[in-house]
């Protein structure tokens, strides 16, 4: 990949190559100023190398999880790399059913992925098939839910006094 | 040369090839004084010479994300000051940077300078922190208290900014709730004056000390390879030879016009690390000179803040007198504002390195999610490797100088 070009040439370049994979990519979107592309779970794994080794985004910058209650697609992960050559960063997106909650682990091509992917697991009970150490990283080993998860509550649901209505969402 | 190698008939029965070592399995931490926060690590020796280690961390966990989805916008600072509370201010001014990018407002540059300025003092404060307590657990006690006065000085300007000390909760989502006074100049000031002659007094302790470099040369190296893929960013990274500084990459808040340079090291050990965070404060005093040169230069001394009065708090006095303030008082309190659907990445030079934060938004009066990128937990995690095979003491030191601070650590 060639350098310092413009933003807008730069996006062109990973539109070009994600034409490559037909509707494995459902859909390259500009959010805000980043570049976003959407891919369905099989193929994420082999888009994450692509990225790396023929687009220059050598570094992971983030990799969390997400939860979207009443969607079908309920479950979602989200890479944020990040080419540092190029100054160019990318956002990648991929959903899931709430029956399907087992995605191939970055490890392989970062090493960094390892804590974040805990994280994930830990806080949205997410697996990652082919990571060397899948446990549970900041909440202790026999908590009973996925805390992030949107039907966890925050409050403790036996309270009475506090109506969720006047606190927030 | 921290690592030894062992002669091979240690470690084997060279008839039968049992293990003939002795390992002995040691708890570092969760409280320990050389951790400096609580986070363990259980540590199989051979020895004194570090064979294998794994990792425990969590304690102090808050759980900021979970926190978050139920906060308005502007409640939200008082969990950033909590991750690097080093540096409270950079989290805080990284956070208000998000929501603006979100909402698309931009600052008048009298209110980025100040934040420059704010986020500078912050940076030297984190690096006055590391760096003694480098000094502190190589043996070395005088320097950790002559440089401390320093962290103390920065407090005192946080103090008169805006009333706190560690967890400051600075500034407001728009620029700033008011303008600095003039004790906060004068403090600025003789820190410029005074705090070079206090740097050069440390550096001469420790920098061509013969004892503190035979104790961190070679003393948990980490190849600039290793270091991207392990996620490294900030001091440690650039410790390494990448010259990877988000204030450059991705100049915010008017960075791109300072004039600095980004010291790297080579060999990504404990001196080089120690070097690039030292370098550092002398680029920090410099840039705060450079912000203090152009804010006198500015005709506006007023302008502290964009247009948007639905996230600044009106003085009191309007609050009580006037009919507009009161209900924007009221709509702030009551996390009332509109806000749009999209989602930030923003980032921001933490002292510890890439701070991120990623924000969705769906509309509501809190995110939906927000992620916070900690560069600690991130690079912490390449620790097993950079020790392995050194020694115990070694691992102290490589520690202190990865800066890894327990709450930017568990989040």
């Amino acid at each position: 990949m060639p350098g310092f070009v413009v933003k807008g040439e730069r996006d062109q370049l990973v539109k070009d190559r994600m034409a490559a994979f037909g509707e494995k990519v459902t859909g390259i979107t500009l959010e805000g100023d980043l570049i976003c592309v959407h891919v369905k779970k099989d193929t994420l794994h082999d888009l994450l190398r692509t990225l790396r080794d023929e687009l220059g985004f050598n570094f992971l910058t983030t990799c969390c999880g997400m939860h979207h209650p009443g969607e079908t697609q309920e479950f979602g992960l989200v890479y944020h790399l990040h080419n540092m050559r190029a100054g160019h960063r990318i956002r990648v997106k991929c959903r899931t059913t709430a029956n399907d909650l087992e995605f191939k682990t970055a490890t392989d091509l970062w090493p960094t992925a390892n804590w974040m992917e805990r994280e994930t697991w830990d806080f949205f009970g997410i697996k990652f098939q082919g990571h060397p150490n899948l446990k549970r990283i900041l909440n202790m080993e026999d908590f009973p839910a996925f805390p992030l998860r949107k039907d966890y509550p925050l409050e403790d649901p036996t309270r009475q006094d506090k109506d969720d209505r006047f606190f927030g969402r | 040369m921290s690592t030894v190698e062992k002669p091979d008939y240690w470690q084997k029965d060279l008839v039968q090839g049992r293990d003939l070592r002795e390992l002995t399995t040691l708890n570092l931490g969760p409280t320990h004084p050389a951790t400096h926060g609580i986070f363990q690590n259980v540590l199989t020796l051979d020895g004194e010479i570090i064979l294998d280690t794994e990792q425990t961390i969590g304690y102090i966990h808050r759980a900021f994300e979970k926190l978050a989805e139920r906060r308005p916008f502007y409640q939200i600072p008082t969990l950033t000051d909590r991750m690097n509370y080093c540096s409270s201010p950079i989290n805080n001014m990284g956070w208000h940077m998000t929501v603006e990018k979100l909402l698309g407002i931009e600052l008048p540059k009298r209110a980025e300078y100040m934040r420059v300025i704010v986020m500078e003092l912050a940076r030297i404060a984190d690096h006055v922190i590391c760096n003694t307590i480098i000094g502190q657990d190589a043996g070395a006690t005088t320097p950790f208290l002559y440089v401390y006065q320093w962290r103390e000085r920065i407090y005192e300007i946080y103090e008169e900014i805006c009333g706190a000390r560690l967890t400051t909760n600075m500034g407001r989502i728009g620029g700033w709730d008011r303008n600095f006074s003039d004790l906060v100049w004068q403090r600025i000031r003789a820190i410029l004056k005074e705090m070079p002659a206090g740097l050069k007094e440390f550096e001469k302790m420790l920098v061509r000390n013969r004892i503190f470099m035979d104790r961190t040369i070679d003393c948990g190296p980490l190849s600039g390879e290793r270091a991207l893929a392990y996620g490294f960013t900030g001091p440690n990274l650039r410790a390494c030879g990448v010259d990877y500084d988000v204030r450059v990459a991705d100049p915010y808040s008017g960075y791109q016009d300072f004039n600095f340079i980004i010291p790297v090291g080579q060999n990504g050990d404990t001196y080089d690390r120690f070097m690039v965070r030292e370098q550092e404060m002398w680029e920090s005093l410099s840039i705060i000179q450079q912000a203090m040169d152009k804010l006198d230069k500015m005709s506006d001394k007023t302008s502290i803040r964009a247009d948007v009065p639905e996230w600044v708090l009106p003085p009191k006095e309007e609050v009580y007198s006037a009919m507009e303030p009161l209900i924007w008082h009221f709509k702030i309190v009551m996390g009332e504002t509109a806000v749009p659907v999209g989602e930030v990445y923003h980032c921001v030079e933490g002292g510890n390195g890439e701070l991120g934060f990623y924000l969705v938004s769906d509309g509501g009066r809190t995110p939906f999610r927000l992620h916070f990128r900690r560069p600690c937990y991130i690079y912490y995690q390449a620790y097993p490797e950079m020790i392995k095979g050194g020694m115990l003491s070694d691992a102290i030191l490589t520690m202190s100088s990865m800066n890894v601070i327990a709450g930017e650590l568990d989040a």
